[in-house]
């Protein structure tokens, strides 16, 4: 829809468009605060993975387990995911021009970003809650 | 999606290559300067070329915009390109000189290692040579609605500013709308058709960071958009390529951070 270089259109109705969408700064602010977070919980989630690696499987399993080390993991989990899904949204919307093709990505994206981050975080839950 | 190669029918190719020029004692001239310059001609069938000019540096100014003028006048009248003022205040002659958008008035010759390669602005439709057509950039400057927009009744004598919010506007309005930043953007680049590019930008933030301008929140609002403001990503070729020394990357960011300041 957006750019038909052939249209009659005046040059300022194509500029104008749809109109601007009122939106575009929360996703913005999202994406800084996410990258906030994420500096000290990556840092979290790697001296976790480290000390993880050292340990066998009862004992990783209860190092996962204590609610400190769990709730760590899941909010870096939670950032990642978030700010994953705002960045590669970002991605989709700079190089896929074509619409449908792009609505189709940004719904993949989404799905991906929400499943991917559901399964980790049930994973943790589980141990941490003994299932 | 994005297109990464040009299509076929603009591919460059190897141009005519113009006999060197004779000096002034009818001679061969020895001091020669060699330039290859984009050549696209709308009338023919033809596919873009490069053409090999040799200019005469004893004969010539010292600026790139100096030399197409000679070349234009000595070798080969068909070269098409714009100009105006010759000293960086109008903003026609930009172009793409050795890799860079700048102004060809305001680039040395001497500032360029071998051979001068100039361009049209990158990605923008050709009209003729070195010419851009410059309609849909018009046209985002036009959007932004560059005048001073009050509901208060005019005062009688001028509107008022303190010296310190006049200097808010410095760095700003000396802008010459030359679109040598804009088409160096690769996000104009890929969408220059929603995307306002950094010259609107700069104009936008020059109005609503005016501290006269009544408007500041409609300004804001129409540019709360996800492509219109927020496909600037900070890669800064802007304020690398202004001629002006202007920095229309950090004019961006700070209409990002007034949208952000009015959200808390």
């Amino acid at each position: 829809m957006s750019h038909n270089p052939n249209s009659i259109r005046t040059p300022l109705a194509r500029v104008r468009g749809l109109g601007a969408a009122k939106s575009g700064t929360g996703h913005f602010w999202l994406q800084r605060l996410t990258a906030v977070a994420n500096i000290p919980l990556t840092f979290a989630m790697v001296v976790i993975v480290l000390m993880l690696a050292k340990l066998d499987y009862a004992g990783a399993r209860a190092l996962v387990a204590n609610p400190l080390v769990g709730i760590l993991l899941i909010a870096f989990l939670v950032s990642a995911f978030v700010h994953m899904r705002l960045g590669m949204q970002v991605i989709i919307e700079d190089y896929v021009h074509e619409e449908g093709r792009k609505i189709a990505l940004i719904l993949l994206n989404t799905f991906f970003a929400v499943l991917m981050g559901l399964a980790s975080i049930y994973a943790i839950l589980r141990i941490g809650l003994g299932g | 999606m994005a297109q990464f190669q040009l299509p076929k029918n603009s591919r460059l190719t190897e141009g005519k290559t113009w006999p060197k020029p004779q000096g002034a004692d009818g001679k061969l001239a020895n001091n020669l300067r060699e330039f290859r310059i984009y050549r696209w001609d709308p009338d023919g069938e033809s596919n873009p070329r490069i053409d090999t000019y040799f200019v005469d540096l004893d004969d010539c100014g010292p600026m790139v915009l100096d030399a197409i003028i000679w070349i234009k006048n000595k070798i080969d009248p068909t070269l098409t390109f714009r100009r105006s003022c010759r000293e960086g205040i109008c903003g026609s002659c930009a172009m793409n000189i050795d890799g860079a958008n700048t102004l060809a008035c305001t680039r040395g010759m001497e500032e360029i290692d071998g051979p001068v390669r100039i361009y049209p602005l990158p990605h923008m439709p050709v009209v003729k040579d070195l010419v851009p057509d410059l309609t849909r950039f018009y046209a985002q400057h036009a959007s932004i609605e560059p005048w001073l927009k009050t509901a208060t009744p005019a005062p009688e004598g001028e509107w008022k500013q303190a010296p310190v919010d006049r200097e808010k506007l410095d760095g700003l309005y000396e802008c010459i709308l030359c679109a040598c930043c804009s088409t160096s953007c690769p996000s104009y680049w890929w969408n220059g058709d929603r995307y306002l590019g950094p010259a609107a930008l700069l104009q936008a933030y020059r109005w609503l960071i005016d501290s006269r301008d009544e408007a500041t929140g409609e300004r804001l609002d129409n540019l709360e958009d996800p492509f219109r403001l927020y496909r600037c990503h900070t890669i800064m070729n802007c304020s690398n390529a202004c001629p002006k020394g202007l920095n229309p990357a950090k004019a961006i960011a700070e209409i990002k951070k007034m949208m952000v300041a009015r959200q808390f």
